[in-house]
């Protein structure tokens, strides 16, 4: 077997079982939080009778044992069951929110890595002068603030100020694909601003890393114009360090936005997990939970296929 | 028609004053409270509706795990969604008058122990079929059933006997009940084909608009149903309910035009919105109340004195002030105001009063170790600031209140009802007798302050079969005191609804019964062009 397909199978088996070490933390974890399902739904409303009821009717009565293989075996045969809050199909609703999650991350993800990638190469030209001190700066800027000030402060500018978008990005069938575009500018434009310095940064501090290189100081010699140097020497030799934090913001655009989601009311996967953690809802927090985590298994092995497929050394171990 | 009561009638359309008061000051006016409700009626139809458009409702408070069964419902926006597609038996309209709806008549017995409701004849359901005196049975049994989690189930269980016969549905009470009327237009219980035994979530009835598409905790967008029988209603060619919790957000959507109507406006905020004038805020002076409640059975609570004390110690003309931003009024411990009828408004208001609470915690003979009141953000809006304000006026009085901050998660199931001293907030009901059985009579499941008082009991199933109002306001008077002056209940203000609407929304008329003209803004508001 090829070396890279042994691998990348190897960490596929390994990922399996995190999955599944996964589904076991969140479901002690669900149950450790106080108060049950029936609790959350009926809240202030809760009388003994109803109280009562909801948990016959809920199956909470079972050993927690029971609960967790009864699910473990539905999921196995692909059955992800239906919500104990609202008795709506699982699989059904996570299917349109995570289409929603990964449309925000990808335009966001379209627009922020060739953005980062781009500013950090000519930050890199330009080191300690004036275009890397000024991206830089704003970069940073725009990561340190926190995610929801971002959001009013985009909301108050561009929908106050200047109205041109909308305050509230919810998405649903039967919009046009450019409707969709317009509804979810303004979360994109936070995501963008808050994930561009992580990658920007790391994309400049791996060129500069490699520019201390004798080949570098060649092909300079060699009369390449910096441009040229950084992208046909510097950069394929930077690439690794890269993408795994490229990856790792991708990750994070996929599972960490539920704040940006709540402040634009954007029907996505985060918020939906919320709201079901919050009503102790275990089914669709196991489902969720296990979606995220594979998204991010998934992503990292993805990362370094790619860092060792593009390093020769790595790819021919001797 | 006067211009006094022209006036008055804008007055009241803009919330400036109460229904009550209106209603009251009309009657000086020489005019009959049916005809004062009609009048106001009619100064906020004065404008002819517009027929068309899409009307969009942002509303606090959903969540991807809510449903649509009617039973279940326990926030805004599902309210608000159930509210546009299904209709209850009879509507509690403005002035706190019954309105009738899926029933066209309502009748008792003499002693009130009978009523007998008369469905009105071809109300079609969204999916064919029409409403049936045995829907309405089979719709309440549904909430009464012993396996019901319906928030209703407290409220129809006093029915002993159901019957459909023809088009009349005859309910034969335990005990006599006055009220019974306004009991059901409580908004669990939505008329079902059938009940809605087999399908409770499908969301389908006989209200004005039909749901097309549904995302809980999303959107809702529902479409006017041709066949709908009342034409004074659903002047919309479409409604959608979006679900918007975040407050910036729902705010800037309404002032850019892409809602036409929130809940929850921030008192804070009232003002900066003046100044817009796409955007009018609405007040409407509603039974929603927040509260602090001591269990009277948990000590130190036990002792009368103390709770004087500490019902003393509260300066609620600061709390409606900085809580409420003035959006409100003070309480008077009792948890009825003037949005409820028979109510007694000569009882005096509670003032804060350092000297007086400082003799009653002398008196109660307390060890001087803290009070801990328990609070969560999520209690009321305002909650945490409402309570230290609480504890810096009793530590001016001498009383070692301690405030005790708990997460909102769980707060309903582990602090309220369990705590001896915590914040809380109700709603509020149609009728004084619904509040007073819901948390106050001895035996109701969310006695929350644990008081039992016999004599308060006593009163209460007397005057829920008492069909004298003069005798019956005497006897609500005389429970209204002793919860006051005996009871674990601080109730230092009462919410108004503060919400907001676009400027080319017609229709408006501020309903004190509940939120967003009691759950029928969609219904009955229409688009200017």
């Amino acid at each position: 077997m090829h070396p890279i397909v042994k691998l990348v199978v190897q960490r596929i088996a390994l990922g399996l079982i995190l999955l599944w070490a996964v589904s076991v933390v969140i479901f002690l974890g669900v149950e450790m939080l106080p108060g049950d399902t029936a609790q959350a739904i009926l809240g202030q409303s809760a009388t003994p009778v109803a109280l009562a009821n909801l948990r016959e009717a809920l199956g909470l009565n079972e050993p927690a044992l029971t609960r967790y293989f009864n699910w473990l075996f539905a999921a196995l045969q692909g059955d992800l069951g239906v919500a104990l809050t609202n008795g709506q199909d699982i699989a059904k609703s996570i299917g349109s929110r995570f289409g929603n999650t990964l449309f925000l991350a990808g335009c966001a993800g379209v627009i922020a890595v060739p953005l980062a990638i781009g500013l950090g190469l000519i930050a890199a030209r330009y080191n300690g002068r004036w275009p890397d001190k000024l991206i830089s700066g704003v970069t940073l800027a725009t990561i340190s603030l926190p995610e929801f000030v971002a959001a009013y402060f985009v909301i108050f500018v561009l929908t106050q100020v200047f109205p041109i978008f909308q305050p509230v990005s919810m998405v649903f069938p039967g919009m046009s694909f450019w409707d969709k575009l317009q509804a979810v500018a303004l979360p994109v434009i936070v995501l963008v601003m808050v994930v561009l310095a992580h990658m920007m940064r790391m994309t400049r501090a791996a060129i500069l890393n490699v520019m201390q290189s004798a080949y570098i100081e060649t092909a300079v010699l060699k009369g390449l114009t910096p441009m040229q140097v950084i992208w046909r020497h510097a950069l394929p030799n930077a690439i690794a360090p890269i993408i795994t934090v490229v990856v790792i913001n991708l990750a994070y655009l996929v599972v960490g936005v539920v704040v940006v989601e709540v402040v634009f009311s954007y029907n996505a996967l985060g918020q939906y997990l919320v709201d079901h953690v919050a009503k102790r809802d275990l089914p669709v927090v196991q489902a969720v939970g296990i979606i995220f985590a594979a998204v991010y298994i998934g992503l990292n092995i993805l990362a370094d296929v790619i860092g060792i497929v593009t390093n020769p050394r790595l790819r021919n171990p001797k | 028609m006067s211009n006094e009561l022209n006036h008055l009638a804008a007055l009241a359309t803009k919330g400036r004053i109460s229904r009550r008061e209106f209603v009251g000051r009309a009657g000086a006016l020489g005019m009959s409270t049916a005809m004062a409700g009609s009048l106001l009626a009619t100064a906020a139809r004065a404008a002819d509706p517009v027929k068309g458009g899409v009307l969009r409702a942002g509303v606090q408070g959903g969540q991807s795990t809510d449903s649509l069964d009617p039973a279940l419902a326990a926030s805004d926006v599902p309210y608000m969604i159930n509210m546009t597609w299904g209709e209850t038996l009879v509507d509690v309209g403005l002035g706190g008058a019954l309105e009738m709806r899926v029933a066209e008549e309502v009748s008792s017995n003499a002693d009130a122990t009978q009523w007998m409701f008369k469905i009105r004849k071809g109300i079609e359901y969204h999916d064919g079929g029409t409403i049936s005196a045995e829907d309405v049975v089979a719709t309440l049994k549904r909430h009464t059933d012993d396996a019901s989690q319906s928030g209703a189930q407290g409220i129809v269980k006093g029915i002993a006997d159901m019957k459909a016969e023809g088009d009349m549905v005859t309910l034969t009470l335990n005990a006599a009940n006055a009220d019974l009327p306004f009991l059901m237009a409580d908004y669990h219980l939505l008329i079902q084909k059938a009940g809605g035994v087999a399908n409770p979530t499908s969301g389908i009835g006989s209200g004005g608009y039909m749901i097309v598409e549904h995302e809980a905790g999303v959107r809702t967008a529902m479409e006017r149903f041709a066949n709908y029988w009342d034409s004074s209603r659903c002047h919309a060619d479409s409604v959608e309910v979006l679900s918007i919790n975040d407050n910036t957000a729902r705010t800037a959507a309404i002032q850019a035009g892409q809602i036409h109507m929130m809940t929850r406006v921030d008192p804070k905020i009232v003002e900066l919105l003046a100044g817009n004038t796409d955007v009018v805020i609405e007040r409407a002076a509603g039974p929603g109340h927040y509260v602090f409640i001591m269990r009277c059975d948990a000590a130190p609570f036990d002792n009368n004195d103390l709770r004087m004390a500490l019902k003393m110690s509260v300066n609620r003309a600061e709390l409606v002030e900085k809580i409420l931003g003035g959006m409100g009024s003070p309480g008077n411990d009792f948890p009825i105001n003037g949005a409820y009828p028979l109510f007694d408004d000569s009882i005096p208001q509670r003032e804060y009063d350092a000297a007086m609470a400082a003799e009653f915690y002398k008196k109660s003979g307390h060890d001087g170790s803290p009070i801990v009141l328990q609070v969560a953000p999520s209690a009321f809006p305002g909650a945490v600031e409402a309570a230290q304000l609480f504890q810096a006026s009793a530590n001016a009085a001498g009383i070692p209140l301690a405030v005790k901050l708990e997460p909102d998660d769980g707060y309903w199931s582990n602090v309220w009802n369990v705590a001896p001293f915590c914040a809380s907030y109700w709603g509020g009901r149609p009728v004084q007798d619904q509040m007073y059985s819901t948390a106050y009579l001895s035996t109701a499941d969310w006695n929350d302050t644990a008081f039992k008082d016999a004599k308060f009991d006593e009163l209460m199933v007397a005057a829920r079969g008492e069909l004298d109002q003069a005798k019956r306001k005497g006897m609500y008077s005389e429970m209204a005191n002793i919860l006051r002056d005996t009871g674990g209940l601080i109730c230092p203000m009462f919410n108004d609804w503060v919400e907001g609407r676009r400027a080319e929304v017609g229709g408006w008329i501020p309903n004190p019964a509940g939120t967003l003209m009691n759950g029928r803004a969609l219904s009955m508001c229409w688009l200017n062009a």
